[in-house]
Order: C-alpha cells, then structure tokens, then sequence
C-alpha cells in the first residue's frame, strides 16, 4: 500500500504539497507515482525566478517506462529547485517526500488557494483507481 | 542460439585486411587540407577480412526479430508484411536512376505515380488535396499543425494559442503543438475510453486553434463521441488534426474528411505497407480540407490534360514552404503507389476488416484465457488493450516480464507500458497480414505465461533466457550509456609527424 503522509495535502495528479512558514510550498510527487512510473532515470526541473499557475506543466519525470509532465499544485514564484535529482533522480523512487522534492514555490497572493485534496481524500482516491 | 557475437573489432587480426580492395588516394587528395588539420595516425579501423564482415553481418542479420521472420504485434506501430512486389517495381532502374533535378518533361512516368498516389489518398480519406513530401510521420504532423497557424494568421484571427490534446494521445502530439509554438491544453478520456465531451467544451475558446485526434485512439476503440466534438471545435473556431497512426483499422470503411476533419497525415510506412523501423525512410503524407489546401507543403505534383509538373511557390504562394531538398522520399512514395494499386478499392476495405477481425479473435481468446482487455465493454480497432494490474497484484509480475518472456516464445513483444494511464497494459496489434494459425500460436504463448504465473515464477521473472542477451538493466542503460569500443585509442593523436 502507498505511503501517504497525513501532514501533507496532495492533488488528483498525484502531487504533494507541504506548507512551510512564511508562504512556501515544497512540491514532489507521491508515493504512489514514483511507483507507477518506475524507476526514475531523469528529472527536468523549471528554472528558478520562473513563474508558475495552478494546473501547469512545470517540470518533466522521465522513468525507464515513460516521461510525465508534473503540474504546479499552486501558484506562484519557483524559489527553491532540488539539483540533487540532476545526478540521483532515483532519490525520488527512495524518499518521494524527503530527499525526492522537487521545487519551492513562493506563494502568490491567492496562490495556495487551488483546490488540493487531504491525506484522507487523496487514500480514498487512490482506493478508487485500483478497483 | 544465444552464442554472444563479438564485435566487428574482435572479429579479425591485425593486418588482416582486403588491402587490394581499399581506394587509392590521388596524389593530391590532401591538398586543400593544413598540415595542422591532418590526422597524424591512421584510425583504429576494424582489421577484417572479407569473409569475416560477411560472417559477422550475417549472424547479426539472423538474429533480428523482424515481420519476415516474426510475428511482430507491436500495438500502434501497424507492423504488417510488405509485400516484395512493392519492392519490385519502386527498383526498377528507370526510378532508381533518374536524377532529383530530372526535368518535368523527362520524368512523366513518375510524376503520373504520383499524382495518381495524391489522388488515391484523398479518395480513402475524404480529403480535398493531398502534399507528398513530409518525409516521416513527425514532419507529416509538423506540416499539419504548422497549416492550422497558417490559416489562422491569414485570417487575421492571431489569438488562437492552444491546442487540445487528449491524455492517451501520442507524445509526438503534444511535441508537435509545442514544436509550432503552441500550448497543449489535456483533455481527460472517460472510463470507456471516448474523449470526456464536458472537458473539451471547458478548454475550448477563442484560444483554441485545434485539436489533436487520434481516431480509432490509441485505447484501441474508435471515439463514438466524433460528431460532437468535431461540432464543440468547429463551433469555438477551432480546426480538427487527424493523427493517421490508427488509419489501418477504418481503411475504406469511414473516411476522416467526412468525419469532419481539416488536416490529417497518415504514416504510409505504417498502412500503405512502406518498409518501417530502423529510423527510416519513412513517409507522412498530409491531406487537408479545401480551405487549408493553398497552405500545403510543396511541391506537389499538379495534373494539366495528361500532363504532370510540380507546383511550387508560384502556383501555392501561401504555402508553409519545403521540408526538404527535393520531392519527399519518393522510393517509399512509389512502393506505398504500388501497394494501394495492387490493393484497390475493394482490397482497401478488406484490410481493414481482417485487421479488425484479428484483433477482435486474439482479444477474445486472450480474455478467455483469463487476462483483461482494459475497455471489456469495448470492441476493439485494430488493436486492443490488456491490463495486467491483476495478475501484477496477485503474482507479483510486470507487463515487462511478459514481453520479455514472449521473447524466448518466438513472438516479439507487444508494446508496453503505452498508453500509461492504464496500468501493467500491452498494447496488441496483430494485422491483417498474420494467419489464423500464427493468432493461435501466440495464444497459446500467453497460455503458458499465464501458468508461468502461478507455477514458474522465476522462469517468467528472469525471461529472456534463449536470447542473445539477457535481461537488461533499464536503469543502467539509461543513464550511463557507453557507446565506446574500448579497444579504441584514448587521448589526442600523437604531435609528431
């Protein structure tokens, strides 16, 4: 079964968010994707300063089975972008929701305000696509 | 078989060679070129002999799964048989010989190929006018959309940004958007597979400048919602791209200009039976509607009363200009000319209903043997989907493990892991050109998979085991690619002359 942390908000596309001080976000992708896509061999990440809107293509997972856009949860200003995952993308297949983060995005005003599902909904949907 | 076969490097000696044979360099051959410019050391060529590049190619060749010794099901790609005749005639040595700059008046004969393979294509898929010379299905999709911008702008109408792309479309869809500088908007497909109706009439707008349809899709079902969307897109000024990849299931039976369709191309490598795979030469033939047929690609080839001549840029002023040097690439534009001659009308139709009814027949034994065809409620195109999400929950098995094992079965594998949005999936397209028998064969492969499952796990995990190579590590040859010979020599050629 996918780990999913209760702290953490997530979106129908499989995106997590977690909330830090000062209206930052930190967006990876879930335990569930990284499983679904495999072993992660490539990771595009947007440049920093660029800005981004809720629903957006931001950044490219690249797994041995396909590529994937991953879309901005929120909106806003790229402030913070995990290079690691330039070398060790396979950081996501080991720790989605630790070391595997993707970017940080300041938040615009009204930016957080996108529609995101909690830890509860978003078990009970991933119980719904497995049936 | 699985002998590892060394490379071309490894097969000779030093100083063995066909020294007889090698060019002789004319005493002046290195005049134009600095002395600074000059390698110092010869390259570190193989050193075989003749005999030995014949036996290494040879072994290499055998080793080739491909349709003239496969079954070859790979979902999407259309790998049916290409009839040698095809071959035949694009060889003659009036075709082979003629020069690119021949004159219009010298090349009669192949301009009336042609012409009549421009008229043929518009005929079975409804279209007004017909370029030949895309040179790959890519190229077929980038004249495409590149005609839907230049409509617009000739319009006045410069707002139109977005294209609409289906989720289970091919990536080459959205790449092409993208490619002509515009913005893919996805749209969901419902649980049966058809577009999501409610979803499109939310993404279109005075934004929208088309949408990018593959009909049957790449699900394997033909999108029963048609009509309606070619109304939502029409309605909001939008026009409608037909992707050709899946033309092979409705070949003479619905036409996608009557369907409502602007501009389609259609991969000749794939239903017109053109040699296919290794890259290339391929053929992207594009069709459009009348008002998108100033737009064309040049040249295309014009008819005057039994007379044949290109049209160029005088005779389409607004056209999006060349993709290339000369005329596309004609050998494979005269075997696709050549195959719907021997086919015709009725022949045309007969594809698609053996294409139909092959993969109908395998999806149906495949279900009976206990897999699951991922649109049950469906029937199939030309292909069909299989999600083996059950059997990966209960045995612990991939989609990969069942390609790689069919392997070892005799079959090359169908394609995996494509359309991703449905899981464990193989997507299954067996053609019209394989017998009733060769259907069976595979089904009993996926028979003694499917016990492979429960009784054999590990024989099934570690597939393939009678091949060349065994399984590879994807990961590795993904990110740490070594294409090196390494008994090549490193570091800069030596200073001294």
């Amino acid at each position: 079964m996918s780990n999913v942390p209760p702290e953490l908000e997530y979106t129908d596309a499989h995106e997590w968010i977690r909330r830090l001080p000062d209206g930052i976000a930190e967006v990876g992708i879930t335990d569930h994707a990284q499983h679904a896509l495999g072993d992660i061999v490539y990771v595009e990440l947007p440049d920093l300063g660029r800005t981004v809107s809720a629903g957006e293509a931001c950044a490219v997972v690249e797994s041995v089975k396909s590529a994937s856009d991953v879309y901005a949860p929120v909106s806003g200003e790229v402030i913070g972008r995990n290079d690691a995952l330039e070398t060790a993308p396979e950081a996501i297949n080991q720790d989605p929701y630790g070391a595997g983060w993707m970017l940080r995005v300041r938040l615009a005003p009204g930016g957080g305000d996108a529609k995101t599902l909690s830890a509860a909904a978003y078990l009970d949907l991933l119980g719904k696509e497995s049936d | 078989m699985a002998m590892r076969e060394p490379t071309i490097f490894e097969c000779g000696a030093p100083g063995r060679g066909a020294s007889d044979q090698w060019p002789t360099p004319s005493p002046d051959a290195l005049a134009d070129i600095p002395p600074q410019l000059r390698r110092k050391r010869r390259p570190a060529l193989p050193e075989a002999s003749e005999l030995d590049v014949v036996r290494h190619y040879t072994r290499l060749s055998q080793r080739n799964f491909c349709i003239d010794t496969h079954f070859y099901p790979l979902g999407s790609c259309t790998m049916k048989y290409n009839p040698k005749a095809c071959n035949q005639y694009a060889m003659l040595p009036e075709f082979l010989g003629r020069h690119p700059l021949a004159p219009a008046a010298s090349s009669q004969g192949l301009l009336r190929c042609l012409h009549e393979l421009q008229e043929i294509l518009k005929s079975v898929t409804g279209m007004g006018a017909v370029s030949l010379v895309p040179m790959a299905g890519a190229q077929g999709e980038f004249a495409g959309v590149s005609m839907i911008r230049a409509y617009h702008r000739s319009r006045g109408d410069l707002g139109r940004d977005e294209i609409v792309v289906p989720e289970a479309a091919h990536g080459t869809n959205p790449a092409t958007a993208t490619m002509c500088g515009f913005r893919v908007r996805e749209i969901p497909v419902n649980a049966d597979g058809d577009v999501d109706l409610a979803a499109l009439r939310a993404a279109v707008g005075p934004r929208t400048a088309g949408i990018m349809l593959t009909n049957p899709s790449t699900l394997g079902v033909f999108e029963r919602h048609i009509v309606e969307i070619e109304q939502i897109v029409h309605g909001a000024g939008g026009l409608l791209y037909y992707d050709g990849a899946n033309l092979n299931a409705i070949l003479g039976k619905v036409r996608p200009g009557d369907m409502g369709f602007d501009v389609i191309h259609m991969n000749l490598h794939k239903t017109f039976s053109t040699p296919h795979g290794g890259g290339g030469p391929g053929a992207g033939a594009v069709g459009v509607s009348d008002r998108l047929a100033p737009f064309l690609p040049i040249p295309i080839v014009g008819e005057d009363r039994g007379s044949f001549r290109w049209l160029d840029e005088t005779d389409l002023p607004q056209s999006i200009g060349r993709l290339s040097t000369f005329m596309g690439n004609v050998g494979v534009l005269l075997r696709a000319y050549v195959y719907v001659r021997m086919l015709g009308r009725d022949g045309m139709r007969a594809v698609a209903d053996h294409a139909t009814l092959n993969a109908n027949y395998l999806c149906a034994r495949l279900a009976a043997l206990g897999y699951d065809p991922a649109y049950p409620s469906r029937r199939a195109s030309h292909e069909f989907l299989i999600t083996l999400k059950r059997q990966s929950r209960m045995y612990d098995v991939s989609a990969m493990d069942v390609a790689k094992r069919l392997l070892d079965l005799g079959f090359h594998a169908p394609t995996t892991y494509f359309p991703l949005m449905v899981p464990e999936c193989l997507l299954i397209e067996p053609t019209e050109t394989e017998s009733r028998a060769t259907l069976d064969a595979f089904a009993a492969a996926m028979a003694r998979i499917l016990a492979e499952m429960q009784n054999d796990r590990d024989q099934l995990k570690s597939a393939p085991h009678a091949m060349p190579v065994r399984r590879l590590d994807d990961v590795r040859a993904a990110k740490q690619l070594d294409l090196t010979w390494p008994g090549a020599p490193a570091g800069p050629v030596s200073a001294s002359p």
